[in-house]
């Protein structure tokens, strides 16, 4: 079962708290994923201030700038992966290194009806 | 033809739930498990009275339930034939070799199921009673002061997320252990305090929900018998050994020190008492240990006057260590009170209020009260008093400030 593991945490504070992980240390998380098989993709993301919403009503294309939601956390980046059940996710997802200045939310991957 | 309908009956009072248990691994769906229990018990009534009542009931049930499940997955997959998940489902079952041990796993399972933090808060109370305990979703109601539809709707859509974030139906590896187990206590713990200070309304206890989170406890016990899991059954069982002492005839509350100790049910303590001392010598016990270890030595002092309070105090001591918590303060002030005097007390509870931490908590306002009263302080007393009145829902306890304070005119 695919579940996408979305990393959210304070932007601003992401990078600068005493536990905050450093790219080498999360580079490392996710080749141990990859190396135990469950690792579908992962990315970390550049800041919400990059962000572009974009919509499409009556066949109209709008653009805006920003994230579809002003939050006090932004998503940070993902995991998606393969485990067994929600405590498999539930372990990976707890083990990475931004869990412990953000938070991540895990969601099982709905399969379409067709 | 009574006696096997009694018979079908009795397995079904004993059994139920573990039968229940093992579908629900069997089938890794709760409503399948729960539709295909009770035709199994509809044909067993049948069944058995041509055949006989076969040599172990449960696994014929647990049987004839896998293939009613199977038959209702046959018939969903001819209507849905798109259905890849449908059809996978039913294969496994189909080759799942079901062999009638690890039956009592199961019932651990599904506490663990139940009681998974993954789920809501409000969501584990209600799912553990109906599922474990196969309390029906209106007593449920009627016990916790809600509508039937609320608690429903909380039972399916936990249900709901069993079934579709794929909450495994398993008793977790000794890693995560101490945390899953603090969340099935934490709800054992619940339902046996709702039932036992209702939090709001007239009634002073709920036998029923104490009863069943003792049982749940005891389950556990017999299925986990680890040191906390003796600290919270031996607390349950304590405090229920003071029930029909601790409220009168016509519904009053009586307090520890007033309380007729001659009506302890000296059965349930000596049964408690035991429980915490073997909980004590693992020398791995945490919280329900030590407050069961405290209600262990109000239940071993003959009278209030000749309670250890020095002992109290050290176990109170202990436990502000391990749990850290404002309300367990407040307990300890009253343990020093008892030790030192009123004085000591309100000084232990005024340094807690000023912190601004417990404001609205009816019990730290009627302890501060009765401090007040006994250093003959009745202003302040009766100001504390009506503060506390104004926090409190429970009638019993409303009634008993109002007196205390009409003593004070």
């Amino acid at each position: 079962m695919k579940y996408l593991c979305l990393v959210y945490s304070d932007e601003r504070l992401l990078h600068t708290l005493p536990d905050s992980p450093e790219d080498a240390e999360c580079w490392a998380y996710a080749e141990s994923i990859q190396g135990s098989g469950r690792m579908v993709a992962a990315e970390a993301l550049e800041s919400v201030q990059t962000a572009t919403t974009v919509r499409m009503r009556n066949g109209k294309l709008s653009i805006t700038d920003g994230p579809f939601a002003e939050t006090k956390e932004q998503l940070a980046g993902f995991y998606l992966i393969d485990a067994k059940d929600l405590n498999e996710a539930i372990q990976v997802a707890g083990n990475i290194p931004a869990a412990r200045v953000g938070c991540v939310e895990v969601r099982p991957v709905r399969q379409l009806n067709v | 033809m009574s006696d096997v309908r009694a018979r079908v009956e009795q397995v079904y009072r004993e059994d139920s739930r573990r039968i229940l248990a093992t579908l629900i691994r069997l089938l890794g769906d709760f409503d399948l498990a729960e539709e295909a229990l009770h035709e199994a018990f509809f044909v067993a009534v049948e069944r058995w009275q041509r055949d006989g009542v076969p040599d172990s009931p449960r696994a014929w049930l647990v049987s004839t339930g896998r293939f009613k499940a199977i038959d209702v997955l046959r018939r969903r997959a001819r209507f849905k034939a798109s259905q890849p998940l449908l059809l996978a489902q039913l294969e496994e079952l189909e080759q799942t070799d079901w062999s009638g041990e690890d039956v009592e796993d199961d019932r651990l399972r599904l506490i663990f199921t139940c009681c998974h933090p993954a789920l809501a808060a409000d969501a584990q109370v209600p799912l553990t009673l109906r599922e474990v305990c196969d309390l029906s979703t209106e007593e449920i109601a009627r016990a916790f002061l809600s509508a039937p539809a609320a608690i429903a709707q909380r039972i399916v859509r936990a249900k709901a997320k069993i079934r579709d974030a794929k909450i495994p139906y398993q008793v977790p590896s000794l890693s995560e252990l101490p945390e899953r187990l603090d969340s099935v206590l934490r709800v054992i713990y619940l339902v046996f305090n709702e039932g036992y200070s209702a939090s709001m309304g007239a009634e002073l206890t709920r036998v029923d929900l104490t009863r069943e989170a003792i049982r749940l406890g005891r389950l556990l016990m017999e299925l986990l018998p680890e040191p906390e899991v003796m600290g919270l059954l031996a607390l349950m069982l304590l405090h229920e050994s003071r029930r029909s002492a601790r409220s009168s005839p016509s519904g009053e509350l009586i307090l520890l020190d007033d309380q007729d100790r001659s009506r302890w049910d000296a059965a349930l303590i000596a049964e408690g008492g035991a429980l915490v001392e073997r909980a004590l010598t693992t020398r791995r016990f945490g919280p329900y240990c030590l407050q069961a270890a405290i209600a262990a030595v109000h239940a071993e002092a003959p009278s209030a006057a000749e309670t250890d309070w020095q002992q109290i105090v050290g176990l109170y001591d202990v436990l502000l260590r391990a749990v850290p918590s404002p309300v367990i303060e407040l307990n300890r002030a009253v343990a020093v009170a008892k030790r030192d005097g009123a004085l000591a007390g309100l000084t232990l509870i005024e340094e807690i209020l000023d912190r601004g931490e417990l404001q609205d908590y009816h019990l730290a306002h009627s302890a501060r009260a009765e401090f007040c009263r006994q250093l003959g302080r009745a202003e302040e007393a009766r100001a504390a008093y009506l503060r506390a009145l104004e926090l409190t829902r429970q009638e019993p306890e409303r009634r008993f400030i109002q007196g205390r304070l009409s003593e004070l005119d």
